[in-house]
């Protein structure tokens, strides 16, 4: 008997192990055509298992305040062994997992997946994905240089925009009226205590249900199916899909290294208070599609202030997306079309915003 | 000052009534001032000592109302040289403080009737005469108790300086073609010198000082070159001033004085330019130049700078090229000539080294290594350069090696960081590759193992 199976034996007399796994083997992926998106998912929680591991080694050597951050990070980069390499993965992976998040909706609204039962399953996904955001407006100041300095000035000047809480609120962010070693070292907190754990409960929670409902058939499948179940192709969990998962993993390890090392991330120039805004300032490149919009609103609308009004739209749309589910049919052959159209309009909406916001001055 | 001249300022300091309501009603209360009767009881004394401020406060009120400057209504639908717009004088700074017309030509702007408005009676001047238009604008701008109400940090001594210069001397000998205040400052559209369309904001000076004398007619007859101009205009100092907008930079008035407006002598020049190049100076001083210069009888910074056409230095300037102003006294086989060569050699030395490190490290960041504090520790060796530049004016070759040395230790220092940022990149890139090889053979073998279970 070799080792592993000792082990396994060992582990299933005191965690009845089988019971646990049971489940996984009986587990199956519906195959067809797009099955390919249900990778998405896993590359964004691989991403994220490497957002904690790369984050945990630079907490080794960062120092959070307005006097050190830049400083730290700086020796991080030039000093530490393979500093640089943890440094930039934690970075570029944050981005690549903002994207495959964004990708990971999409493909689950254009399939149709977030449907009866499957609610809760969506809508801890998209907090999820506004917490991925979070993690990007709080991380992207820490290392504290002048493009993050003004960038978070903007971003927290349009969260003061909101009506009644709006200044309170941006008060709390910034931790004062100004963004300054405060504004850090709560950012700070943010991203390192509070965020990763909502998320990580959340993440659990995701999975769980992801677990527990099965994977979703795309509805003119399921209706195929249905009626002729013979046409029922279906691929096991584990090992068959888990496997390919992993492949999908060592490509995205691959592509993350190259990244790091081709292109490793720009540590910019430390931030100064005192000096005026760099021309053209913009946020991440995943919020510039809500800053374009902001930017184009004009100054005033009847007799609101525009800036509000946008603030306030994007706040309404936020919510009826995380209740998008609760608007659908749980019958596959009476789906919403509109819900459809709305997703091809936000998708074009974001992107096209986007690349606009990219290209603008 | 008389006692017309402390009523009105009295009046107008405590902002009771404009300056040119001031001028007629106090005219009237002086005059009225004079009706107090002798032989009076105390009491009716004391009423009567009171009355003229009562009839004082009576008229200005009435007069405040009434007041107008019928002068403008006439000029400025004259054509020039009598046409005056409103327009014009109302950018005036002048008008923008209350004086009007007749505050310097005199007249009663309160009358419609013009023979009235420009009676000799009323005190109308008519066209100021140019030999007193110093005196006139001295009347008021030569009286601090006066100007202290408008600008009290505005200088008083313009008129007493003016009459050391050589405009004043030659306008007080007769001779009227030479600059007045008028001439500098304009005339009726008068602007605060911090104003960018004034005649003398530092932007537009030399401009203005060009008027006369870039004008090879009107110059004729002082004898003097009229090329002053041109050759500022192609200089650093202008470049500095005009083109980048340094308003520390020196225009005309800088070196020259403004109203007491001298040519600096052969032996003041080197104290003109050390105002600014204070260590240059005082290299300059301590030189074997100093005594050299000045048993040839030629002036310290501008024979080798020029004085006008400053044009911006180079290290051309120095050594023994083609463009050097050392060979021009100093000739081959002398010591001069060889210390001219050295320094120069380590000047050309030190800035191909920066050059060098600049290049290396430039393509590490474009290849996205971090060598930003080695680019930071490069302007030292830019400030080492620009020091031995400055070195350069004690002609030692020492002093100049001391300043080449440590920008060179620098710039060495960091381009061998530069190198190893260009290492440490290709270092990664071998690494990435191996790890792409090595991911690559974990793909194909987990495909080969997901084919092995699905047969």
């Amino acid at each position: 008997m070799s080792v592993w199976h000792s082990l396994r034996d060992w582990l299933n007399d005191r965690l009845e192990w089988d019971d646990l796994i049971e489940p996984l083997r009986k587990k199956a992926v519906p195959l067809h055509g797009l099955s390919y998106w249900y990778f998405l998912g896993g590359i964004t929680l691989f991403l994220f298992v490497i957002q904690v591991l790369t984050g945990i080694l630079l907490l080794l050597y960062y120092r959070p305040g307005a006097n050190e951050a830049f400083e730290s990070v700086q020796y991080i980069m030039t000093q530490v062994q393979f500093g640089w390499l943890i440094r930039s993965v934690h970075s570029w992976s944050a981005n690549l997992m903002v994207f495959t998040a964004f990708a990971h909706m999409f493909s689950v609204l254009f399939l149709k997946a977030y449907r009866k039962p499957r609610e809760l399953t969506w809508v801890s996904g998209v907090v999820l994905l506004f917490l991925v955001m979070g993690f990007g407006f709080s991380g992207y100041l820490l290392p504290w240089n002048t493009l993050a300095f003004f960038a978070t000035k903007v971003g927290t000047d349009i969260a003061g925009q909101v009506p009644l809480i709006g200044k309170p609120l941006m008060i709390f962010l910034r931790g004062g009226e100004e963004v300054t070693g405060a504004t850090l070292t709560r950012f700070f907190g943010f991203h390192v205590a509070v965020l990763p754990g909502i998320a990580t409960l959340l993440i659990l929670l995701h999975v769980l249900l992801v677990q527990r409902l099965g994977i979703s058939v795309p509805p003119k499948l399921e209706v195929e199916w249905n009626a002729n179940p013979a046409m029922k192709r279906e691929m096991k969990f584990f090992p068959n899909f888990m496997l390919r998962e992993l492949m999908a993993w060592y490509v995205a390890l691959g592509v993350l290294g190259a990244l790091a090392a081709i292109f490793p991330w720009n540590l910019g120039v430390k931030a100064d208070p005192f000096v005026p805004a760099p021309a053209g300032i913009k946020p991440e490149w995943y919020f510039l599609f809500m800053f374009q919009t902001l930017k184009m609103i004009p100054s005033k609308i009847w007799f609101i202030d525009g800036e509000v009004l946008g603030v306030l739209a994007f706040g309404v749309i936020g919510l009826v997306w995380l209740l998008l589910p609760f608007f659908e049919s749980e019958d596959p052959s009476r789906t919403k079309r509109w819900i459809t159209g709305l997703a091809i309009f936000a998708l074009t909406y974001v992107a096209g915003m986007s690349v606009y916001g990219h290209l603008a001055k | 000052m008389d006692i017309w001249q402390s009523n009105r300022q009295l009046v107008i300091s405590r902002g009771f009534i404009p300056e040119k309501s001031a001028s007629s009603c106090i005219r009237r209360t002086a005059d009225s001032s004079r009706l107090k009767p002798a032989g009076m009881t105390n009491l009716w004394a004391l009423i009567l000592a009171w009355l003229p401020l009562a009839a004082l406060l009576l008229v200005c009120s009435l007069s405040y109302a009434q007041t107008k400057n019928s002068c403008l209504d006439c000029h400025s639908a004259l054509p020039d040289p009598l046409g005056v717009g409103q327009e014009t004088f109302g950018h005036d700074i002048h008008a923008q403080k209350g004086l009007t017309c007749a505050s310097c030509h005199g007249g009663d702007p309160t009358s419609d009737d013009a023979d009235k408005a420009m009676s000799r009676k009323a005190g109308w001047k008519g066209k100021i005469d140019r030999a007193q238009i110093p005196q006139l604008c001295g009347s008021c701008h030569s009286d601090p108790g006066f100007m202290r109400q408008f600008n009290p940090s505005l200088r008083t001594d313009q008129l007493s300086q003016y009459k050391t210069s050589v405009h004043g001397k030659r306008l007080a000998a007769g001779d009227t073609k030479v600059a007045v205040c008028t001439d500098c400052h304009s005339v009726h559209d008068l602007r605060a010198p911090s104003n960018l369309a004034s005649t003398v904001n530092p932007v537009n000076v030399a401009n203005t000082c060009a008027h006369c004398h870039a004008d090879a007619n009107y110059m004729s007859a002082y004898k003097i070159p009229t090329n002053q101009f041109a050759g500022y205009s192609k200089s650093v100092h202008h470049d500095a001033l005009v083109v980048r907008g340094d308003l520390s930079a020196p225009t005309c008035t800088t070196c020259h004085g403004n109203h007491g407006a001298t040519p600096p002598g052969v032996a003041s020049v080197a104290n003109v330019c050390s105002t600014c190049h204070v260590f240059q100076a005082q290299l300059f001083d301590s030189s074997p130049h100093k005594d050299a210069f000045a048993a040839a009888g030629l002036p310290g910074c501008v024979t080798c700078h020029n004085n006008h056409g400053i044009l911006h230095p180079t290290d051309e300037l120095i050594g023994t090229g083609d463009k050097s102003i050392c060979t021009q006294c100093h000739t081959q086989g002398d010591a001069g000539y060889a210390a001219a060569a050295n320094m120069k050699e380590q000047l050309v030395h030190l800035s191909t080294s920066i050059g060098g490190a600049e290049q290396i490290l430039g393509s590490a960041e474009q290849s996205g290594m971090e060598v930003s504090q080695a680019k930071l520790e490069l302007s030292q060796a830019r400030d080492a350069l620009t020091k031995a530049r400055v070195t350069i004016h004690g002609f030692s070759v020492k002093g100049v090696e001391g300043d080449v040395n440590s920008g060179l230790a620098v710039a060495a220092k960091d381009y061998k960081a530069g190198q190893q940022a260009l290492a440490e990149r290709n270092y990664r890139r071998v690494g990435l590759g191996i790890s792409l090889v090595a991911i690559a053979l974990v793909l194909v073998g987990l495909r080969l193992y997901i084919k092995q279970i699905e047969r």
